[in-house]
């Protein structure tokens, strides 16, 4: 169950995409993630699947890697799906009992189901071809603005950072405990939403216990190697912008651009 | 390099303190082990070097800089480096290499030495192949020996091993015990804080805590003739070197230090 959790997990290797500056991607998938609110069309939504279909072929990034990011919001996915279908209002199509499904509710579902799918689709490809550091360099690079604010923006990217650093170590330890747990007679499998919920307990006291106990060794190890907050510090990864991000990005544009335009033309 | 003058802790007014009146120096380029059993103090002793704690009472000198004194903070942490218990809870990156450069960024150290230092670490502990590897996927004593260049990359003179082999199975054990000697050969005052007898032997000079307090500091050789007394401290002397107390007490003529088997062999049978 745990394994499945691709959100945030790195895959290493060399691709196109991976090389390109973290700045480009995350702009690229903020973008996406906005457009595809913005389509609505279901051909838009077959053309942007082509398109992520080709970045991921180029990503080289094992497709069934890219494909287990949707088995932990498999129920949201259901869930949205469902209740769009039966609660929009408008020409009934099928009824049974006090449920109708409408042709805007068919529709709705449809749409609400693509654009989550597409969402953890490009949001998992992202952080599959971006290391963790990488991103969060390139989070504090666009949020500097907000230092003027007064937001923390160097101490959030190394919060970023260190959560993503510690997301494989917490879910080998988050396996031990249920082992452990489940050597002891503890079952996770049966029983209804309430009772399994309840049998989260024993995992989820030892797993925030040895974090706690974690977060602690790990602040003075910080400190030990004369950690003191962003003032004063340099950075070993530098970012630069080169020439193959602005190929990209004008790939991207242009690529989105069009459809976004596409329904118009054809009208 | 390291002065401890009369230096006490407690990390509560109520409880008897965690270091009482403990005072010694430790010269440039030694191998000082530390021994004590668990809540000897002998770890609250590696964080007050490090100016993680300050003292209660009396002072620590690192390289001549007093660790209450806020402007030398970072000086002194540089000076010193620490490698700790748990190889997991120290490192902070997804890469080996950005791991590394931690210490020196935080530092300001401009981005081509980082890279040069990178590289020079890396061969120091033989871990080159490993560079753009995530440190999840290595070994625990590859990980520890990351640690080790981490901490190799800010160019301390010191560094304080804090039980760094203690949760280490013995293969990963032994990697980190080569890496340290090695370092060592490099003129790098080690501090190593253990509880495993075997792992003295290495130093130069030992020093046993018990119950906050310094009772014995001497060689290897000679902290071992003390065996009665390390027994009531709870501390376990290596087979061999018991072996070899028993059988001078059986009459036999032998010669100390006996650290090895083949020390012993040689002297059974000449």
């Amino acid at each position: 169950m745990l394994k499945d959790m691709t959100l945030g997990q790195y895959y290493p290797i060399d691709s196109p995409i991976h090389r390109l500056d973290p700045r480009t991607k995350f702009l690229m998938t903020f973008m996406y993630i906005v457009l595809i609110f913005l389509f609505k069309e279901f051909y838009q939504y077959g053309l942007l699947l082509l398109g992520l279909g080709i970045v991921v072929w180029l990503s080289k990034v094992p497709q069934r890697f890219i494909l287990r990011g949707i088995k932990p919001i498999l129920f949201i996915l259901i869930f949205a799906f469902v209740m769009n279908l039966f609660l929009t209002p408008g020409e009934v199509i099928w009824s049974f009992w006090k449920l109708s499904i409408t042709r805007e509710g068919l529709r709705l579902a449809l749409l609400m189901m693509f654009r989550l799918f597409l969402l953890i689709m490009g949001s998992s490809l992202m952080t599959l071809t971006t290391s963790p550091i990488e991103l969060t360099y390139a989070m504090e690079v666009l949020f500097t603005p907000l230092k003027r604010l007064g937001f923390p923006v160097h101490e959030m990217s190394m919060m970023m950072g260190i959560a993503l650093r510690f997301i494989p170590t917490l879910t080998k330890e988050t396996d031990k405990i249920m082992k452990a747990q489940m050597a002891r007679g503890a079952d996770f499998e049966s029983g209804n939403l309430l009772s399994r919920a309840r049998a989260l307990v024993p995992i989820l006291v030892p797993l925030f216990l040895s974090s706690i106990l974690r977060a602690r060794e790990l602040a003075d190890a910080m400190e030990a190697r004369c950690y003191h907050g962003g003032e004063g510090r340099t950075r070993y990864r530098e970012l630069c912008y080169e020439k193959r991000d602005a190929f990209a990005m004008v790939i991207f544009l242009v690529f989105f651009g069009g459809i976004l335009w596409l329904p118009r033309i054809i009208a | 390099m390291i002065t401890c003058k009369n230096l006490s802790f407690s990390y509560d007014e109520e409880q008897d303190p965690a270091i009482d009146d403990v005072s010694f120096t430790i010269e440039k380029g030694s191998f000082v082990a530390v021994i004590g059993h668990n809540g000897s103090g002998k770890s609250t002793l590696a964080r007050l070097i490090n100016a993680l704690y300050l003292p209660s009472q009396g002072d620590v000198l690192v390289a001549g800089m007093n660790t209450k004194d806020p402007d030398k903070l970072l000086s002194i942490r540089k000076t010193a480096g620490m490698v700790f218990q748990n190889p997991d809870n120290q490192l902070v990156a997804t890469i080996v290499e950005e791991d590394i450069a931690f210490g020196p960024e935080n530092l300001g150290i401009p981005r081509e030495e980082i890279g040069e230092r990178i590289e020079k670490v890396l061969s120091i502990v033989g871990m080159e192949e490993y560079r753009h590897r995530p440190p999840h996927m290595l070994s625990g004593g590859q990980k520890q020996r990351i640690a080790i260049a981490g901490i190799l990359a800010m160019e301390p003179e010191i560094i304080i091993f804090d039980e760094s082999t203690s949760m280490l199975d013995p293969s990963g054990r032994k990697e980190v015990l080569e890496t340290i000697k090695t370092l060592h050969e490099k003129g790098i005052t080690i501090v190593l804080i253990t509880h495993f007898m075997e792992e003295v032997l290495q130093a130069e000079r030992v020093l046993v805590m018990e119950q906050g307090k310094l009772v014995l500091d001497n060689t290897p050789a000679e902290i071992f003739t003390h065996m009665e007394l390390l027994k009531s401290y709870d501390l376990k002397v290596p087979e061999i070197i018991e072996l070899a107390m028993e059988l001078k007490k059986a009459g036999r003529d032998i010669e100390f230090p006996v650290f090895t088997e083949e020390d012993l062999v040689r002297q059974l049978c000449p």
